[in-house]
């Protein structure tokens, strides 16, 4: 490594030496991770987003809750759904919204999400909504930053809002989580929302079942309390829901399975292998689905199929987390003044 | 219910279950009064003291009359207007209103009566469903002390209070051996 770049990252490191990375708890100003998380945090967040449902029903889809806040969508990865669900979230609540790419801020000439995040704090944004490709992303904004931060995916770690809406969308078909066999099919590996739904999965007490090639499931990912299988179809007998995760082509996945073909005959659900499932399984898909690799286009449009209640109640669930973050912020640096 | 869940009364009882269920019946009174058959009537109770007098109003003013008058209830917390400075948000519930309030009579239906922000907030939450006819309010104690231009049409009774005192109806559906209000220091 050349001298030049070790001085420049520790000189960029010194934030943390001055204030060690710890794990915000609970609700408290962040929204993380689900690890932090307790059940009580969970339940409020769902209640909370069942409110919003019938905001979102209403003609008028406008409660004045965050009037005069301001949130931030910084996503330096690119994504459709999720900065739109945000977006369409903060403005349901009055709240102003600032979007932020990687390619079209200055982080294309240099500056550091750090500096990024400052100069918007600088602004008077209340709450960052943060996408980015490195894991820990969040972490370090919330440790530096007195906004609130909402971590909307960071690298391969954590993206908490997309589990709740999973969440949501089960509970809103009248499923208990408690007990209920899922089957999650796909990249574990390299997947934020496989290890979110994990943790938010176990700690609910559902038999999590992880299915894909050897290559694509972490070593030891026994220890989170899931089973482990490679093989689609004997875990698909009897299963009560499916997550289907994408195959990640931008991430660089040749290499994990031989071609593509290959990976949609032995781990593509389709309609044949889904009635091996309980009769009322339900499918979830984070998106964008790949039709016809990991989902055949017959099981994405089915009936068992959640693709687009997902879509919708992620709307809900997001103003549910901008509400409970919003004001608390305020109140705090009021109390700080 | 056990009798030890029971919740206690802490004050100076003002209304007993007499005084209370006398004042439901003057307001539905009221309300059949002013209203004709065929106007379209809905009731909303305000979360969550206002829910169940909504449901005890509902249920004589059924008996009086052929009025056919629909049941709400409003959880008015996005409209508030203290949510800056609260440190913890209240808990949301859910708005249930499964009627078109256009052109409907929307009468709101709360226990207490004080600053009035509640009912500013409440008719809000209302207007954004929709333009009903008429919004009116019925509140079973007016204690005085507004802090905006708000009136009730429907009394049942009103209280001179100071303050910094504190009214407080207590009803059976709540957890309270008999319906009380109770004013306290």
């Amino acid at each position: 490594m050349p001298s030049s770049y070790r001085h420049k990252t520790s000189a960029r490191g010194k934030e943390f030496l001055l204030k060690p990375l710890k794990e915000s708890k609970g609700l408290k100003k962040n929204l993380l991770t689900i690890k932090s998380l307790d059940l009580r945090d969970i339940e409020l967040i769902i209640d909370t987003a069942a409110a919003f449902h019938e905001v979102s029903g209403r003609v008028i889809k406008k409660v004045p809750a965050l009037r005069g806040k301001t949130v931030a969508n910084l996503f330096i990865e690119p994504s459709t759904r999720t900065r739109t669900s945000f977006e369409l979230a903060a403005k349901r609540l009055s709240a102003d919204i600032v979007n932020l790419s990687g390619t079209s801020s200055s982080i294309v000439k240099g500056e550091s999400l750090l500096d990024t995040a400052r100069a918007l704090e600088s602004m008077g944004v209340d709450l960052v909504v943060l996408r980015h490709s490195a894991a820990g992303a969040a972490h370090m904004l919330a440790e530096t930053l007195d906004a609130g931060i909402i971590n909307a995916g960071d690298g391969a770690h954590e993206h908490p809002t997309q589990a709740l809406v999973d969440l949501f969308t089960i509970q809103s078909r009248g499923k208990a989580v408690s007990g209920l066999r899922v089957v999650m099919v796909g990249d574990i590996a390299r997947s934020r929302v496989a290890r979110s739904n994990i943790q938010l999965l176990t700690k609910l007490k559902a038999n999590v079942c992880l299915v894909g090639p050897p290559t694509m499931i972490p070593s030891y990912v026994e220890d989170m309390g899931v089973s482990v299988s490679y093989d689609l179809e004997s875990s698909l007998k009897g299963a009560d829901l499916v997550m289907i995760l994408r195959v990640q082509h931008e991430r660089g996945q040749r290499g994990l399975f031989p071609n593509i073909n290959e990976y949609a005959r032995l781990y593509g659900v389709t309609r044949e292998r889904l009635a091996l499932a309980a009769p009322d399984v339900l499918v979830l898909h984070p998106g964008p689905m790949n039709r016809g690799v990991e989902i055949s286009p017959d099981v994405a449009d089915g009936l068992s199929s959640l693709v687009l209640d997902q879509v919708a109640n992620g709307i809900a669930v997001r103003m549910g987390v901008l509400y409970l973050l919003g004001a608390t912020r305020e109140a705090q640096s009021l109390r700080a003044r | 219910m056990k009798q030890s869940d029971s919740k206690k009364f802490n004050g100076r009882v003002i209304m007993d279950q007499v005084a209370i269920d006398g004042a439901i019946g003057r307001i539905a009174e009221e309300i059949v009064k002013s209203y004709r058959d065929d106007d379209m009537i809905a009731l909303v109770g305000i979360r969550t003291g206002g829910i169940h007098l909504a449901q005890r109003l509902l249920a004589v003013i059924q008996e009086q009359c052929v009025h056919e008058v629909l049941l709400g209830t409003l959880d008015i917390n996005l409209y508030r207007d203290d949510l800056v400075g609260r440190f913890n948000q209240p808990v949301l519930r859910t708005t249930d209103i499964r009627f078109d309030v256009a052109n409907r009579n929307i009468i709101l239906v709360d226990d207490v009566l004080f600053t009035g922000r509640t009912i500013r907030a409440a008719m809000d939450g209302v207007i954004d469903l929709g333009r009903p006819a008429k919004i009116q309010l019925a509140i079973l104690v007016d204690r005085g002390h507004r802090e905006f231009p708000i009136a009730a049409d429907f009394i049942g009774q009103s209280l001179v209070t100071k303050k910094s005192e504190m009214v407080k109806v207590c009803l059976y559906e709540e957890g309270y051996p008999a319906d009380a209000v109770v004013l306290s220091s």
